[in-house]
């Protein structure tokens, strides 16, 4: 797959416009995603989607050709995500942190279900409860559990994607869990 | 009960699958005797369960189409090479231009030197060439980036290049006189002598596909 993408890479390079249609074509789907996850809305996520796409061809001369692709592509969606994001929501959001992150005093008192809900998850009803809490998440949570968990990318690949070190990107996965586990431990 | 401040850090550690075999057997002997980390715990792998459990969704309809017709105009250079690929024998005319010009203009840069053609009885003053009184030259006269002065006689065509002649009232050119004082006029010269080479160059290519 990196192969066939690097091929084309380099026909684009030469100029060959024609074969980035194929590069859309392979992370279409997985680009979609991050956006939609991270926006929880269909037709933003195709906006910044196509624009993540725009902006990877227009910049395709400053991509390092012995990288990942794939990293640098979702680096860019969530790039740009991060930005509708800021720029839609009011500020209160931005710095927020969720309570009970520190995972000293949140332990809970409520019983819980012990059965995963595997079946009812096919629900749509149920899709649009997880994307809606999933979209409550503070923008720097809700990229890396995106990542990690939708587009299931190692630790490591997050790190390099989002530009961050490797401890920041756990903490934030601690801290999305989290806040996940509070938003979503009554479904 | 006091939990240890720690438990919930060797939770996250487990859901990273990068806890030590210490941490865990630890995490495991509290949770034991522990429900309300037992319930955080729980939750925690749920939240996970549900997150992973949102069916992947698809890009609509038409998306790369709709990205392609975004993209900036085709660079010129691709657009070119297209073109030459469907016009091959222009392309090999253009090509031909293309080197020879290169080189005469490299040429044209590497000699600003004052050469003359080799008569014993011209005199070089400076820039400037003299056929001096009375003498009598044998032979066509090339000055280049110098003038020439013609108070005697040549028996031959004179050719200056990049300079001019003077003829002295005396003067006499046996031959014709052709200045040549423009680049592209330098450029036209080199053309002409080079046009018979590529006919032949063409030639030969036509005749090699036919093979
Ligand atoms: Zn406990």
């Amino acid at each position: 797959m990196e192969t066939i993408v690097k091929k084309r890479i380099k026909q684009v390079l030469k100029g060959d416009q024609d074969a980035y249609a194929e590069v859309v074509e392979i992370y279409k789907d997985k680009v979609f995603q991050i956006c939609y996850r991270m926006l929880g809305n269909r037709h933003e996520a195709e906006d910044i989607a196509q624009e993540a796409f725009l902006r990877a061809y227009v910049n395709i001369a400053s991509f390092n050709i012995d990288l990942k692709f794939s990293t640098w592509l979702y680096r860019i969606a969530t790039n740009l995500c991060i930005d509708r994001i800021r720029k839609k929501k009011p500020d209160y959001y931005l710095d927020a942190e969720v309570a009970g992150t520190d995972g000293l005093n949140m332990y809970s008192h409520i019983a819980s279900d012990a059965r995963l809900p595997e079946d009812d998850v096919e629900s749509l009803e149920l899709q649009e409860t997880i994307q809606r809490e999933i979209s409550k998440l503070p923008e720097k949570y809700r990229s890396v559990i995106v990542l990690k968990y939708i587009e299931e990318l190692s630790l490591n690949e997050i790190s390099e994607t989002l530009d961050l070190p490797l401890g920041t990107v756990k903490t934030r996965i601690h801290r999305g869990r989290e806040a996940l586990r509070n938003q979503l431990r009554y479904v | 009960m006091k939990c240890p401040a720690e438990m919930v850090v060797y939770m996250h550690e487990y859901l990273d699958e990068e806890i030590s075999a210490e941490h865990e057997k630890e995490l495991r002997a509290h949770l034991q005797n522990c429900g309300e980390c037992q319930t955080h715990f729980h939750e925690l792998k749920k939240t996970i369960a549900l997150v992973q459990s949102t069916s992947h969704i698809q890009a609509p309809e038409n998306f790369t189409a709709n990205v392609m017709a975004k993209l900036p105009k085709e660079k010129r250079k691709v657009g070119v090479q297209r073109w030459f690929r469907h016009h091959p024998l222009l392309t090999a005319a253009s090509l031909f231009l293309v080197l020879m010009m290169g080189s005469v203009a490299s040429s044209w840069d590497q000699d600003h030197q004052l050469s003359v053609s080799k008569q014993p009885n011209l005199v070089v003053q400076n820039d400037k060439v003299i056929v001096p009184e009375g003498e009598v030259v044998k032979g066509d006269v090339v000055v280049k980036n110098g003038d020439l002065e013609i108070q005697g006689e040549i028996e031959g065509n004179v050719t200056v290049i990049n300079g001019q002649q003077y003829m002295a009232s005396a003067g006499k050119v046996t031959g014709e006189i052709e200045e040549v004082d423009a680049i592209f006029e330098w450029l036209w010269y080199h053309i002409k002598t080079a046009a018979k080479d590529a006919v032949n160059v063409f030639e030969t290519g036509e005749t090699d596909k036919e093979k």
